[in-house]
Order: C-alpha cells, then structure tokens, then sequence
C-alpha cells in the first residue's frame, strides 16, 4: 500500500474567528497502481487533504504514511517524501519562474541534489514526455509560450523529479476541450510510464469518470463514498443534494432503464456503447 | 490563510466595529497626539486603562492587542538602551567609565517605552475594529477639503482600497506559490543568507506575474464599465455619525482633559504624590 490515512482531521484559523474545519476523520488507503478521483463541491476539504499527502500542511489529527514515511512523527523526510509524491496544483503555470524552459524543468531535480548529468536526462526525459520538442524549446522562456505548452511545462517540472505517485489539482481547469483532451490523455501516458499511481482532483465527472477506477467524494469535510464509478452513482440523489452531477452516459442508463430497457454498469460512453452493443445484440438474435 | 498581527480586522460586532469610521479615524489621531502631552505614571495608567476599557468594550482579545506591539520591539529596546546609557543629567545610580546611569534616563526611558507600545495598540484598534474599506471611505470623507486646491481625492481613495482589497489576495496566492515551489523541493528555512535569498527568486517572479496579470485584468474590467472617477458619484454606503459617536467623542475627550490638566494644572500626578509622601527620588 503507497498512502494509508487514517482519521484526518484539519482546522484552518484555529482560535481566530474566522476558523473553519476542513477535514473531518478522513480515511482512506490507496494502493500502488491506483488510478483515484477525489470530488466534491468547492470548499469540501480536496485541496487540504492533497496538500496533506505531500507534508505541505503540519499534520494535526490523525495519521498519514506514505510508502515508509509516517508524517505523524516529529520530523518526518520531508526531502524524501516529495521526491516520492509529485503534486501538480491548479493552474501550475503560474509557478514558472526561470530564464528558461529548462531551467525551470531542473527546479525539482536541483532541489533533490540529483548529479547534473542525472538532473540533464530527466530534464530531458520529462519534456519529451510531456509531448513537447526538447530541442526547440528548451531555450524559451517560459513566460512566451503558449498557454498549454506552460501547463505541460509545468508538469515536466513535476515529472522530472521521477515521483512514484503524482497528485493533479484540476489539472484541466481553464483549457479549452481540446487541451483538456491533451492533458487527459498525457496524464494517462504518465500513468503507464512513470508514476504508476495517481491521484486526480476533478470538477468534470464526465471526464473523471472516463478515467479513473476509483472515485472518493468529499462533502463538507467529510469522506462520504469512496466507490468505483459505475457504483458511485447508483446514489445519483445523493449526490445531487451534494451538489454533484453524474456522467451524462449514467443519465442516459437511467433513462432507458425508466423505458423498461435494463442496463449493465455504466460510469462512462465507452461502457455506455459496450452495453447497448449487448442489448441489441440480443435482440437480434 | 495566515493571521498577520497588525491590522487584521477581527469581527465582532462590537459598538466600537459600529462607529463612524470617520469618527474613529479623527480620535485615533487625537489619541496619537494627545498621548505626547502624558508626563506622569499616574496618566499613564489613566490611558491604558481607557485602552483596556475600548479593547474590552470591542470584544477584541487582549492578547491579539498586547501582540502588536511585537512588530515595534526592536525599536522599543532599542530607544530604551540608548536612553538608559547615554541621559547624563540627575541623579546617578551606577557608573562605569564613560557609562553613567541616571535616575532620570531610567526614568526617561521607561515612559518612553509606555508611550510608543500604547501608541501602537492604541492605533491598532482602529484596524482591529474596522474594514479596509471603512477606513478608506473615512479618509476620503476627511480629505475632501483638499479637493479645493485640486487633489484627487477619489483617485487616491479607490487607489487605497483596491490596494488593500487585494493585501490577502496576494497572501493567499503567495501562500499557494510557496507551497508549489515546496512540493518541487524548495527548502526556504535552511541554508546560508545567500542561498535562502536566492530562495526567494521562484517566489517572486511568479508573484510579480501574477500582480501585474491582475492588475491588467481589473483595468480592463474597470474600463468595461465605464468606469470613470471623475463625475460626482454617489455611494452606496453613506456614512452617518449618531449617538454612539458622539459618546465616543466625549469619552474621548474626557481622557484628553486629564492628560492635560496633569500637565498643565497639577504639573503631574506623580510630582504631587511624592511631595505628599515626602519622598525624594531625583536629587533635586
């Protein structure tokens, strides 16, 4: 198991009077290779428990390992620990900062005292893999590329730090469809190749549903489904009194389903076609 | 979300939050003055009092107050040692070569560090109690006879608010930066001064990016909807003074007719107590 958490609890303002509770005994495990969804409204504690995982918050309640690392000890390898969990946040670009687009790739591996010819290749590595041509833009600032070349820019950064589990931060928000697409499938590509788990927080259930195994929802602070998709929405009221939508295939089931046509599990199109197909299969025969 | 000590508004809903910004504004400055005109412990003690009196009155922790003065502790040490040391009249107590102590420099000093740390909580209430917006509106209110020899005191009012508006703004997006450039590896806690200031280089350059993005993106948004500061414009807030204010004022003024008559009456509360007692503390 790559990250077990047991009953977080987090308050942010403590003793001022603008103190709020973030997180309520969440816990949850996620295993190596795990492809997992974390929604839930704005203000429902996602951010907070993904800044959790990667020590950038002091752990208050409860506990968090992460592969060896127990962060509810005194000092816990914080180096370490961020070498082994990448976190891309929301719109990463705007934490560029170097002269160049390799400059600002090498950040990271600088930063982990990586040898220069080692800092070099995974720069290198990184950029490619990213989907953009080392030779043509290493020498750019980072501030004259295009706006979707900054994002992958940004996740190289993270990338090249060889993580064992990358964490994104609505890492689609503010693309238009065809960037989104871009930046889906690139994160599907790392999956593959590099970081073998990964945690996405979403707002798109159309486009987390697609992808990921396993969805957690969030509300209020609180862990209230931790489902596979296809599963999740089966208490589609539910959440929609959490102010969550369910894919538009799942809707479309449901629909059918209430004109008598009965449906396997359905969490995205592909599943959506891959039942239809079924069913009218069967009729033909 | 951080607290930063001076100046964060704390919400209470006091009647002290309720009053007039302008009054408010007006009797913190004759506090800030009037507190030079205080000459004996006895006063002293009068005014932190009164501030004990508004800071309880205002629902406001007194430790968040007592903190403020954090921000000026160096200053306050700093001014007390020079006075200590080198006030060379009156009686002296101790002397070492060239270092003579004075029952007057300790005495100098000790008011010195009365005055500027009840200056400083004194001034902190009226950020502690009131919105940056309310101080804003205050001060264009009491600027608008400068509008008579053509300063721009609309201008200069939006100017105030849309800086302060986006203070936390800023904090929230350099707090967000901070932790990005963390989460890659940045260490800004150890490390020799040159390295930790080289630190700082992936936060500000983003920061400054993101300022000026912002900046753009609000001028344009102004600009879309006409948004023009020289008409007479009309407010949505009026500010209206009542009774609360005037009892302020009052109060107010009551401390500042004791600071005065102790200074100019009675030539000081403390000068009177020790005659009385017959004690003889300075060698005169």
């Amino acid at each position: 198991m790559s990250i077990v958490i047991e009953n977080l609890s987090f308050t942010y303002g403590k003793k001022t009077p603008y103190k709020k509770q973030a997180l309520k005994n969440v816990s949850f495990t996620v295993n190596e290779g795990d492809f997992l969804g974390i929604i839930g409204h704005t203000g429902s504690g996602k951010s907070t428990l993904i800044q959790h995982i990667n020590g950038l918050i002091k752990l208050e309640e409860g506990k968090i390992k992460v592969f060896d690392i127990d962060l509810s000890q005194k000092k816990p390898d914080l180096k370490l620990l961020r070498r082994k969990v990448g976190m891309v946040f929301q719109y990463p670009e705007y934490q560029l900062f170097d002269e160049t687009v390799e400059k600002d790739v090498a950040f990271g591996p600088k930063n982990l005292k990586m040898s220069d010819e080692e800092i070099k290749q995974s720069v290198k590595e990184a950029i490619e893999l990213v989907g953009l041509d080392y030779e043509s833009i290493k020498d750019k600032s980072p501030f004259e590329i295009s706006g979707g070349q900054k994002r992958r820019v940004a996740i190289a950064g993270v990338i090249a730090m060889k993580p064992k589990v990358l964490i994104l931060d609505e890492p689609t928000a503010g693309l238009d469809p065809k960037g989104k697409e871009e930046i889906l499938e690139l994160i599907l590509k790392l999956k593959e190749s590099s970081a073998h788990t990964v945690i996405m927080i979403g707002h798109d259930i159309d486009e987390l549903s697609r992808y990921v195994k396993r969805l957690i929802v969030l509300n209020d602070g609180q862990l209230v489904y931790d489902a596979k998709p296809a599963k999740l929405f089966e208490n589609r009221e539910k959440l929609e009194e959490m102010g969550l939508d369910v894919p538009i295939a799942y809707k479309l089931k449901c629909a059918l389903s209430e004109k008598g046509v009965k449906m396997g599990e359905v969490a995205n199109d592909d599943d959506f076609v891959r039942e239809y197909l079924k069913i009218y299969k069967e009729k033909k025969n | 979300m951080r607290d930063f000590a001076f100046g964060q508004y704390y919400p209470t809903g006091s009647v002290v939050h309720r009053l007039d910004p302008r009054v408010k504004i007006i009797l913190s400055l004759f506090y800030l003055v009037i507190i030079f005109f205080v000459v004996s412990y006895v006063t002293y003690l009068i005014v932190a009092l009164f501030l004990l009196f508004v800071v309880l009155i205002s629902k406001i922790p007194v430790l968040s107050v007592l903190k403020s003065v954090k921000a000026v502790i160096f200053l306050l040490v700093f001014t007390a040692v020079l006075n200590i040391f080198f006030y060379k009249e009156g009686k002296v107590i101790a002397e070492w070569g060239i270092i003579v102590i004075t029952a007057q420099g300790i005495d100098f000093a000790v008011k010195m560090i009365l005055r500027l740390s009840l200056l400083v909580m004194g001034s902190s209430i009226l950020m502690f109690t009131s919105t940056p917006t309310e101080i804003t509106d205050g001060m264009e209110y009491l600027m608008a006879p400068l509008k008579f020899v053509r300063f721009p005191v609309h201008d200069v009012a939006i100017i105030m608010s849309i800086a302060l508006r986006f203070i936390p703004t800023l904090m929230e997006e350099t707090d967000k930066i901070i932790m990005a450039q963390k989460a890659r590896g940045a260490a800004f806690d150890c490390g020799k001064f040159t390295e930790r200031v080289k630190a700082v280089v992936p936060i500000l350059i983003p920061l400054f990016a993101s300022s000026f993005r912002r900046a753009e993106e609000l001028a344009l948004a102004l600009d879309t909807r006409c948004y023009d500061a020289t008409p007479k414009r009309t407010r949505m807030k009026k500010l209206k003074a009542g009774w609360k204010d005037f009892i302020a004022v009052i109060i107010v003024a009551a401390l500042g007719t004791v600071i005065l008559l102790d200074k100019y009456y009675f030539l000081s509360f403390d000068r009177m107590i020790e005659n009385a007692l017959g004690w003889n503390l300075w060698g005169a």
